[in-house]
């Protein structure tokens, strides 16, 4: 796997709400473009929410991976 | 010698830890062995739930203000003034007129709407959660005769039901004007649904459609055109608008941007369990002024303010500071005219939608009286 450049890893473990997702997306609209916000999640419906809005708000996802108890996903502002 | 506590900040969580402290503490603020300073910029204290009433005609701010002063235990020093600038450095706050050192820092600075997050939003754009905007919007209601009302959501943002009691409340204010079949509602909500806890959102979905009330997933407002009256999404989609209500990107408090203290919108980083700021041992952080992923919402202030209060007095008798806070909120959510229901988590324990009842809308709607116990520190 190649080398990604985190811009920053976002720690929204435990968190219900305003969840994960809502994390990213501040993140995400805050940031440049080419920026890349790794959140960690330990809500399994992550793996399917994050994907889900990244692809919708055209943005790119660099990965989503399990890593014990918790996720690890990736996303790159690309507008 | 005196020691001295310094709060920044005479909001839900100042104000809660500052009283507590000083009745946990009685006998050493009395002897002169404990100064408990809260450094406030406003002399008003204010329940922020009571804007919503404000904006539909239904109350006005004298009713949800008090003088902070006399909401203070009589020991608690309070100094009306602006903090500028927190040197954690050199343990010191500095206002507009003073300068204090402290022993112990206590940040409970809050969080605001910035209407200047997205472009266009100032001038096209109305919001429920300041006093001066939800008195402005008071007159937009009264006077709109019908068409299209968006509401917008952005994150982070403070009480995260607040906009759905918002716009159950719009419909329900329409009908009794007579005037809600000219009134289209628009909801919309940054994620694929339209709450971020699950069981709340498909209650609301089906409220929504019961209701008549539209709803749009997956909307982050990008811009906004005031004079064409359009709203543009992340995704380049459109959404016209006659009158736009929005709850914008909330940002720390300005002295904590100003002192660089925060992060990029001006949170401060700070440890989930401790409540230490990162990397300060004599500094705790509370209340909507965190980074930490928990709702802002005075509920998480008045459990946070238990923990930091606990090991303020642990730390000031010369015991290790050893409470935790283990990520509890609580909001009561208005399901109807006549019924409530609540929903509770932490960290380790996702919500569990509890059956709606009619007692629980009157224990919410006492609660808007209980509140000024709990600001004292009596509840
Ligand atoms: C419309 C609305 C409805 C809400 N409904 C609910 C609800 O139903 N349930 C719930 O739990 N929460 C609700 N909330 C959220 C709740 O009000 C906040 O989360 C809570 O007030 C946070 O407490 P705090 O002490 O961190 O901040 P605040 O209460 O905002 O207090 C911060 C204080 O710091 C002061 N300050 C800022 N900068 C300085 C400075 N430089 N020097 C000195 N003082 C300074 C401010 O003036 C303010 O007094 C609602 C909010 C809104 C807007």
């Amino acid at each position: 796997m190649s080398e990604v450049n985190i811009t920053k890893t976002i720690d929204a473990r435990g968190s219900y709400c305003p969840g994960p997702l809502m994390e990213l997306v501040k993140a995400i609209k805050r940031g440049q473009i080419g920026d890349v916000y790794e959140l960690l999640s330990s809500d399994n419906g992550s793996a399917k929410d994050v994907p889900e809005w990244v692809n919708k708000m055209g943005h790119e996802l660099v990965y989503c991976r399990e890593d014990g108890d918790f996720w690890r996903i990736a996303v790159k502002k690309t507008k | 010698m005196t020691r001295r506590i310094i709060i920044v900040g005479g909001g839900v969580a100042g104000t809660m830890v500052a009283n507590r402290l000083a009745k946990s503490m009685e006998n050493e603020v009395y002897n002169g062995e404990l100064e408990i300073v809260l450094i406030g910029d406003t002399g008003k204290h204010i329940y922020q739930p009571g804007f919503l009433f404000m904006a539909f005609n239904e109350g006005f701010l004298e009713q949800f203000a008090r003088e902070e002063k006399y909401l203070l235990h009589p020991k608690v020093n309070f100094v009306m003034d602006a903090a500028r600038h927190i040197d954690v450095d050199r343990k010191r706050v500095i206002t507009g007129k003073q300068s204090f050192d402290y022993d112990f820092l206590v940040i409970a600075t809050g969080s605001y709407p910035d209407m200047e997050s997205v472009p266009g939003l100032a001038a096209g754009g109305h919001t429920f959660y300041t006093p001066e905007g939800a008195e402005r919007l008071r007159y937009e209601m009264l006077n709109f005769q019908g068409g299209t009302l968006l509401v917008t959501i952005d994150v982070p943002h403070k009480c995260p039901v607040a906009p759905l009691e918002f716009i159950f409340m719009a419909d329900d204010y329409y009908r009794e004007a007579g005037i809600r079949n000219k009134v289209q509602l628009k909801y919309t909500y940054p994620i694929g649904r339209v709450h971020s806890l699950e069981p709340v959102a498909k209650w609301a979905v089906k409220e929504f459609e019961k209701r008549g009330i539209e709803y749009e997933t997956f909307f982050n407002l990008e811009k906004v055109d005031p004079e064409k009256r359009i709203a543009y999404n992340m995704d380049g989609s459109e959404h016209p608008y006659d009158l736009l209500i929005a709850i914008p990107a909330h940002r720390g408090a300005r002295v904590i941007q100003d002192s660089g203290l925060g992060d990029e919108d001006g949170f401060i980083p700070t440890d989930r369990y401790s409540l230490k700021m990162e990397g300060q041992d004599c500094v705790y952080v509370i209340g909507d002024a965190t980074d930490l992923p928990v709702s802002k919402a005075g509920s998480t202030a008045h459990y946070e303010a238990d923990v930091v209060v606990r090991n303020l007095i642990s730390e000031l008798k010369g015991l290790p500071a050893t409470h935790r806070y283990n990520g509890k909120a609580f909001c009561f959510i208005e399901t109807g005219l006549n019924e409530a229901t609540y929903i509770t988590f932490n960290y380790k324990q996702p919500p569990q939608p509890v059956p709606p009842s009619e007692m629980l809308h009157w224990f919410k709607l006492s609660y808007n009286e209980m509140y000024w116990l709990s600001a004292r520190g009596i509840l």
